[in-house]
C-alpha cells in the first residue's frame, strides 16, 4: 500500500480485517468480551511496534497472535483464572498456524453462532451485525427502527446465553443446515441494506457492508449450494450493481427513474442474470429469488419508461403471499400505482396503514407523498413530505425529500 | 460442561400414547454409550399429585401441597449429562424416549462461585 503512513495502513487494515480478526481471536478464546478487547489491544500494540519495526509479512496473522497473547496475560491477571489460562495454553499450544482458510472459516462459524436457533430470534440478527459485521448498536437499532438501549440488551443476553449455554463455534452439521441457513439469510440481507441505506448519518453508501454481505453469501453459496442462497446472491448482486447511479456528485440520492443507466454495472448485472436462469424455473422459489427476479426486471429495462410494472406486480402478488409484510405491501402499492395508476396506489397505501402501526415509517409517508403529486393534491403531498422529513434519519434523503416539498411549493 | 435435560410432558398422557416409551427403554437409554454426550445420573419422577413445596421463611415454613407451579406439562424425569457444548448437549436430549411425548429443557450447570 505506497504512498500511506503507517498509521493509515493500519487503520485501513482495521477498517477491511478487523471482523475477520474477531471471528478467530473468539474462536481461540471462547469469549467475546475477552476477544474484542484482546484485538483492540493488538492494535494498539501494532501502533507502537509498526512504526519502529515496519509491517510484519503477514499482518493479520501478527495482530490474531499479539491478540492471543494479550488475552493470555490479561487471564494470567485474573487469579482466579490462572489455571483455565494454563490449561488453555497447554491445549491451543504456545505457537499455532492459520491458513486464511480458517481465517475465512472463522467468520463463517460465528455467523452460524450468533444465529443459533437457542438464541432469540430478535438477538440473532442484532448480533451478527453487531459482532461478525462490525455495526455500532447504533446502526443495528435504527436498521430494526428501535431504541439502541434495547438493542444493547439484546446483545448483552444474547452473548451471555452463548458463554453460559455453551453455544459452540461451528458450522452446523449438513443435515442441521437448511434449518438454520433461514436465519443467516435474514441476517446477511439486513447486513446489506444497512449498507445499501445507511438508515443514519451522511455515508450514504457504506459499500465495505454491501461487499461484506455478498462475500458472505459467495460463502455460503460455496459451502450449501441452495435455491435461496443464490437468489440472495442475486439480489444484491442487482442492488449492488447500481451502486454508482444512485447519488450524484454532491451526493444526493437519485431515484431509479433518474439514474444513468450507462452507470450500472454490467458484469454484476451479467453475474446475477446467470444466477436467475439457473434458479428462476424452481417451484421452491423463496422471498429472495422473488425479490431477485424483480431487481431483474428493473435491470434488464434499457429505459425507466421500458421497466415492465405489470410483470413485476405479479412477482410481489407472489412475494406478499409468502412474506406479508409492511415494506413489502408498500413497494407492491408503488408497483401497483406502476402498473394501474396513482389512486390505486395510494388506495392501497392506505388501506395498508388503517391502522395506524406504520405512522413512523418515513418511507411509507415519502411514497404517498408521491402519489398525491401526481394526482396534483399538493396539500396533501406536502403534509406527507413534511411528516417523511420528520422521521427520515438519513441526510441525503432528508435533502431529496425537501427538494421534493420544495417543488410543489413553485410549480 | 454439565447439562441437566428436564423433562416436561403431560402426566396424564406420558404413558398411554402410541408414541409413549417403556420404562425399559428410558433405563436402556441412560445405560447405552451416546456419542454425544456421557450419562451422570437420571431419574424418573412420581406424578406432581404426591408432590409437596416447602418455603422456609425466618422461624416459618410454609409446606404446601402440589408442585411449585401449575402448568400444562409436569417435571417427570431428569438426564443429568456432561457434554462438550449446547449442541451436543441438544443431540443428547432429542434421543431421549419421553421426548417424543414430551420436551426437554436443556439447561447448563452452574458451577457454585466457592
Amino acid at each position: 500500500m505506497p504512498g500511506l503512513s503507517i498509521q493509515q495502513q493500519i487503520s485501513l487494515l482495521y477498517k477491511q480485517q478487523s471482523r475477520r480478526i474477531l471471528a478467530t481471536l473468539i474462536r481461540l478464546l471462547g469469549d467475546f468480551e475477552l476477544a474484542e478487547e484482546a484485538m483492540q489491544e493488538a492494535f494498539s500494540a501494532a501502533l507502537k511496534q509498526w512504526p519502529a519495526e515496519g509491517i510484519p509479512e503477514k499482518p493479520r496473522a501478527w495482530l490474531i497472535s499479539a491478540g492471543r497473547f494479550k488475552a493470555i496475560d490479561r487471564l494470567r491477571k485474573l487469579k482466579r483464572q490462572a489455571a483455565w489460562a494454563d490449561e488453555f495454553i497447554e491445549h491451543t499450544g504456545d505457537s499455532f498456524s492459520l491458513s486464511t482458510q480458517d481465517i475465512d472459516d472463522d467468520q463463517l462459524r460465528l455467523i452460524f453462532t450468533c444465529c443459533h436457533p437457542a438464541l432469540p430470534e430478535d438477538a440473532r440478527v442484532a448480533l451478527t451485525l453487531r459482532e461478525v459485521c462490525g455495526l455500532t448498536t447504533e446502526q443495528v437499532a435504527s436498521a430494526f427502527l428501535l431504541k439502541p438501549t434495547a438493542i444493547a440488551q439484546r446483545i448483552v443476553r444474547a452473548k451471555r446465553k452463548i458463554r453460559e449455554a455453551g453455544i459452540p463455534y461451528e458450522v452446523p452439521e449438513k443435515k442441521q443446515l437448511p434449518q438454520r441457513l433461514n436465519t443467516v439469510l435474514q441476517v446477511i440481507y439486513l447486513v446489506f441494506n444497512e449498507g445499501y441505506c445507511a438508515s443514519s448519518g451522511d455515508n450514504l453508501v457504506n459499500s465495505a457492508l454491501m461487499d461484506e454481505a455478498i462475500h458472505l453469501t459467495r460463502q455460503l453459496s460455496h459451502l450449501l449450494n441452495t435455491t435461496e442462497i443464490n437468489g440472495l446472491l442475486a439480489l444484491m448482486l442487482f442492488q449492488s450493481s447500481r451502486r454508482a447511479a444512485r447519488t450524484n456528485e454532491q451526493g444526493k440520492l437519485l431515484r431509479l427513474d433518474q439514474q444513468d443507466r450507462s452507470l450500472w454495472n454490467n458484469q454484476q448485472i451479467k453475474e446475477a442474470d446467470r444466477l436467475l436462469q439457473d434458479i428462476l424455473p424452481k417451484p421452491d422459489m423463496g422471498p429472495y429469488t422473488i425479490q431477485a427476479a424483480i431487481a431483474g426486471l428493473h435491470a434488464d429495462a434499457p429505459h425507466y419508461k421500458d421497466t415492465n410494472w405489470r410483470e413485476i406486480l405479479a412477482f410481489y402478488d407472489l412475494l406478499i403471499r409468502i412474506q406479508n409484510t409492511p415494506v413489502v405491501a408498500l413497494n407492491r402499492a408503488v408497483a401497483l400505482s406502476m402498473a394501474f395508476g396513482p389512486e390505486e396506489g395510494l388506495k392501497a397505501i392506505k388501506q395498508l396503514n388503517h391502522s395506524g402501526v406504520l405512522d413512523n415509517y418515513h418511507l411509507l409517508h415519502a411514497s404517498q407523498a408521491d402519489l398525491h403529486r401526481q394526482l396534483k393534491q399538493f396539500n396533501q403531498a406536502a403534509a406527507c413530505y413534511r411528516r417523511a422529513i420528520e422521521l427520515s434519519e438519513q441526510s441525503a434523503e432528508r435533502h431529496y425529500l425537501q427538494q421534493q416539498l420544495d417543488k410543489l411549493n413553485k410549480p | 460442561m454439565k447439562y441437566l435435560c428436564l423433562v416436561y410432558a403431560n402426566e396424564e398422557q406420558l404413558h398411554s400414547l402410541p408414541e409413549s416409551p417403556e420404562d425399559s427403554e428410558c433405563y436402556a437409554y441412560s445405560e447405552q454409550q451416546n456419542p454425544h454426550a456421557n450419562f451422570l445420573a437420571s431419574e424418573a419422577l412420581e406424578s406432581v399429585e404426591t408432590a409437596t413445596t416447602v418455603r422456609p421463611r425466618g422461624n416459618d415454613v410454609t409446606i404446601t401441597d402440589g408442585p411449585f407451579a401449575e402448568t400444562k406439562e409436569q417435571l417427570v424425569g431428569f438426564y443429568m449429562i456432561e457434554a462438550r457444548d449446547l449442541n451436543h448437549a441438544i443431540d443428547y436430549a432429542k434421543g431421549i424416549p419421553a421426548a417424543r411425548v414430551g420436551c426437554i429443557e436443556v439447561r447448563p450447570v452452574r458451577d457454585l462461585d466457592i
